[in-house]
C-alpha cells in the first residue's frame, strides 16, 4: 500500500473500486449496479469536459461563493501563545456550509442525466439544506431523508430545507440518526434509480459517491493553497491542517491539494467525535481502532459489535455522527498520512466558547471538534508553526443545542 | 454427492407447478418460534430461505426491516442461525435451506469459518444481498468447492450483456429481482413484463433454475406460475408481525397462509 504523488487519492483506487485493495469498493445490490455505472461512465467524461468544468467553477463563484476567506485569528493565537491559528472559514459558502460543493455538483450531473427528481441524506442537516437549494437552483424536484432525532435537533435546517421546497421524509428506523438516513436513502434508491438521481450527502457509499464527493469538497484545497502562498509566499515549513471527520467530506476536501506534500511538513489531523465524556458510545472508528466492515456499500473502519451489527453511536453533533467513515480516511490512516484523535462534546462545547469570545467567528458543532484539538495542541507549538482549522459550517443551526447546554447567552458570550 | 436444490427443481417441475421458495428470518421472533415456522411451513415449502438479520439492510422494505428487528432484539447471532438449519435439519435433511442475509455478517464471521459451518449445519445454498457479480466471483468458487449453492441476482436493471456473464458464473438456482423495488413493495409492473424479462433470461441458459422474487403475495402468486420457482417473504413477515400483535399462533397462521401459496400454484 502506497501514496502516489501525482495521482489524487480518489483516484487511487483497483479496479473493484477499493483503496489500498481493502477499503471502499461497491458492496450494493444488483439493482445499484447499473445506475452506478451509468455514473461512473458520465463523471468519467464530464470531468474532462471543459465546457462542464466552466460551468461548475462559475457556480462556485457566483452562486456558492469562492474562495471564502483564509483568515488569521489573532485574538485566539494571542490568547494560546504558541503557534499562528487561522482559519478557512468555508462556512462563507452559500447555505453556510461545505456540503454545497458536493450537492451542486450532484445536481448538475442529474441535469445532464436527464432527471427530474433528486434525493439526499443527512445529518446535521447542511447536506439536505445545501441539495434542496441546489435542487430549487437547477430545477429538480427533491426528497431529503433525516433521522427523526436529528429533525428534533436540528430544526433551523430542516425549517430552511422546506422552504426549498423540498420534502424531508423522516426515518425512525434504528438509531433515528445519519446512518439510518442513509440506509433509507439508499432503498430508496433501489426502488426508483429509474427516474431518481442520489446525491450521498458525503465521502461515503459506494466508490462513485465517494469519488463525486471528494472531488466537489477539493474545491476548498484548491482554493488554500492559493490563500497561502499568497500570504506566505510558499508553503510553510510546518503547516497543521485540522479538521473534523465525520463521513469525511470537509476534511478530504480541506486536504486534498496537500496529501502529496511530506507529513513533516504539511501534518493532516482529522478530529472525530468522542461522544459525551460519561458515554462509552462515540462517532470516532479511526480513533478507537473499530474493525474493518461493509456500511452503505463500501468496506471501512466502523463501529460494530462482534458479529457485525452495526453499533449506535452518540455525539453532541448530528454531521460527526456516523458509525464508519469515508475509506479515504481509512486509507490516509493506514498510510500513516494523516492522524485521527477525538474530541468530546464538552471539549467542543468549550473549543466553540472559546472561539467565539475572542473571534468574530462561529463554528458550529462539528467544527468546534477540530479547534477543540488544535487549540489545545497549538499551545505547545513555536510561533512559525502555521495552525489551520477548517471552519467547515455555521452555528446557527446549533443554535437550540447551544442555548441548552450553555445558557440563553450563549452568543453574546463575547 | 446428492444436489437437493436440483432434486426440488426436478420435483416440482415433475409435477408440472413452480417451485414454492419462502422466507423467514432467523430468530424472528425467538430462535425457538422461528424454528418452529421453519418446520411447520417446510410441510408445503419447497425451499426455505433463512434470512440472517443485519441492522443495516440496504435492500429490504418495512416487513422484513421489522422481523430482523425483532430478531436482533432478541439476541439471534450469526451461531445462532446455524444452530437453527442443524436442528431443522435433523428430521427434514431433504429440504434444502438457503441462507440469505448482507456480507458485514458473514466477513465478520469469517469466510471460510462461515462456509464451513453452512457445510456442517447443512445449509444447501447462499444469497448475499449486497455481493453483486463480479466481486462475488470468489465467494462463489469457495461455495462451489463445499456442493453450495451460490445464488447469483439479476435485476430488471441487469443489461443483458451483463446478464450472460452471470448466468455463466451463476450455480443451479439464479434469483430474478421481478421490478425495481426494496423488498415487500405493490407488484408495480405486470406479469407479462415480468414473463418478457424472464424469458429472455431463460433462453440465455434454459438448463438454469430461475425464480422470481419481490413483490409476491396470494394475489399475485398464480399470474407468475411461468416461473421455475417463486419466492414469498414480506408476506410471510408480515404474517409474523400481525400474529404477535393480536396474540394468536404465528406457526399456524404463517403455515396456513404458505399453504395456501402452495394451493394456488398447484
Amino acid at each position: 500500500m502506497k501514496l502516489k504523488k501525482r495521482k489524487l487519492l480518489i483516484d487511487q483506487h483497483d479496479k473493484y473500486g477499493m483503496w489500498g485493495g481493502k477499503f471502499g469498493g461497491n458492496f450494493v445490490p444488483e439493482t445499484l449496479k447499473k445506475p452506478i455505472y451509468d455514473l461512473e461512465i458520465l463523471f468519467s467524461k464530464l470531468r474532462n469536459n471543459q465546457k462542464f468544468l466552466a460551468e461548475r467553477d462559475k457556480y462556485f463563484k457566483d452562486w456558492v461563493g469562492a474562495p471564502t476567506r483564509f483568515i488569521k485569528l489573532n485574538n485566539l493565537s494571542n490568547h494560546i501563545g504558541g503557534a499562528q491559528i487561522w482559519s478557512k472559514v468555508v462556512s462563507d459558502a452559500n447555505g453556510g456550509a461545505h456540503k454545497i460543493y458536493n450537492a451542486s455538483v450532484h445536481c448538475l450531473l442529474a441535469k445532464e442525466a436527464g432527471k427530474k427528481f433528486i434525493v439526499g441524506d443527512t445529518g446535521a442537516g447542511y447536506a439536505g439544506k445545501m441539495l434542496s437549494m441546489a435542487a430549487k437552483k437547477f430545477g429538480l424536484k427533491c426528497k431529503i431523508f433525516m433521522g427523526a432525532k436529528d429533525i428534533k435537533r436540528q430544526r433551523p435546517n430542516v425549517v430552511a430545507i422546506k422552504k426549498n421546497g423540498a420534502e424531508v421524509i423522516p426515518v425512525y428506523t434504528g438509531s433515528q440518526t445519519l446512518v439510518d438516513a442513509v440506509s433509507e436513502c439508499m432503498r430508496y434508491w433501489v426502488a426508483n434509480c429509474d427516474t431518481t438521481a442520489m446525491c450521498v450527502g458525503s465521502t461515503v457509499g459506494p466508490n462513485i459517491f465517494v469519488k463525486i464527493c471528494g472531488w466537489s469538497t477539493s474545491q476548498i484545497s484548491r482554493e488554500l493553497i492559493v490563500q497561502i502562498k499568497d500570504k506566505f509566499g510558499s508553503i510553510p515549513k510546518r503547516l497543521k491542517l485540522y479538521n473534523c471527520v465525520g463521513g469525511g467530506s470537509s476534511s478530504y476536501g480541506f486536504w486534498s491539494e496537500f496529501i502529496r506534500y511530506d507529513k513533516r511538513q504539511v501534518e493532516l489531523i482529522g478530529v472525530e467525535a468522542g461522544g459525551p465524556i460519561k458515554s462509552k458510545k462515540h462517532a470516532a472508528p479511526l480513533t478507537y481502532d473499530s474493525k474493518i466492515g461493509v456500511l452503505h456499500g463500501a468496506m471501512q473502519y466502523v463501529n460494530q459489535d462482534k458479529i457485525g451489527q452495526i453499533d449506535e453511536t452518540e455525539s453532541i453533533s448530528a454531521g460527526l455522527d456516523y458509525p464508519g467513515v469515508s475509506p479515504l480516511h481509512c486509507f490516509l490512516k493506514d498510510l500513516k498520512r494523516a492522524r485521527y484523535t477525538a474530541a468530546s462534546d464538552e471539549q467542543a462545547l468549550n473549543a466553540y466558547k472559546l472561539v467565539t469570545k475572542f473571534e468574530n467567528l462561529r463554528p458550529s458543532l462539528e467544527p468546534s471538534h477540530a479547534f477543540a484539538v488544535a487549540l489545545n495542541e497549538a499551545k505547545g507549538l513555536s510561533k512559525n508553526t502555521i495552525v489551520v482549522v477548517n471552519s467547515c459550517g455555521d452555528a446557527i443551526k446549533d443554535k437550540n443545542i447551544l442555548k441548552a447546554r450553555l445558557g440563553k447567552n450563549y452568543d453574546k458570550l463575547y | 454427492m446428492i444436489n437437493y436444490i436440483n432434486l426440488a427443481f426436478k420435483k416440482s417441475k415433475k409435477e408440472k407447478r413452480p417451485l414454492l421458495l419462502t422466507y423467514t428470518v432467523a430468530g424472528d421472533s425467538t430462535k425457538q418460534k422461528s424454528l418452529e415456522i421453519l418446520r411447520s411451513i417446510s410441510k408445503y415449502a419447497d425451499i426455505c430461505e433463512l434470512g440472517f438479520p443485519h441492522n443495516t439492510p440496504i435492500a429490504d422494505g418495512g416487513q422484513i426491516q421489522t422481523s430482523a428487528y425483532r430478531a436482533i432484539k432478541n439476541g439471534i447471532k450469526t451461531s445462532d442461525v446455524f444452530k437453527i438449519v442443524k436442528d431443522f435439519k435433523k428430521d427434514k435433511f431433504s429440504t434444502p435451506i438457503i441462507l440469505m442475509g448482507y456480507y458485514n455478517l458473514i466477513y465478520q464471521f469469517g469466510e471460510n469459518n462461515f462456509l464451513n459451518e453452512c457445510k456442517k449445519s447443512g445449509v444447501n445454498g447462499i444469497i448475499v444481498v449486497d455481493l453483486p457479480w463480479p466481486e462475488n466471483k470468489k465467494f462463489a468458487l469457495k461455495c462451489k468447492r463445499r456442493n453450495i449453492c451460490f445464488v447469483q441476482l439479476i435485476s430488471p436493471t441487469t443489461s443483458y450483456d451483463r446478464a450472460k456473464k452471470i448466468i455463466k458464473d451463476s450455480h443451479d438456482m439464479i434469483y430474478y429481482i421481478s421490478m425495481l423495488s426494496t423488498t415487500g413493495a405493490k407488484l408495480k409492473v405486470s406479469p407479462s413484463e415480468i414473463y418478457k424479462n424472464y424469458s429472455k433470461l431463460k433462453n440465455i441458459n434454459p438448463k438454469k433454475n430461475y425464480v422470481v422474487g419481490f413483490g409476491i403475495t396470494e394475489k399475485s402468486i398464480k399470474k407468475l406460475n411461468f416461473a421455475d420457482g417463486l419466492v414469498v417473504g414480506s408476506a410471510i413477515c408480515k404474517e409474523i408481525t400481525k400474529s404477535l400483535k393480536y396474540r394468536q399462533n404465528a406457526v399456524t397462521n404463517v403455515s396456513r397462509i404458505v399453504m395456501n401459496l402452495k394451493k394456488l400454484i398447484s
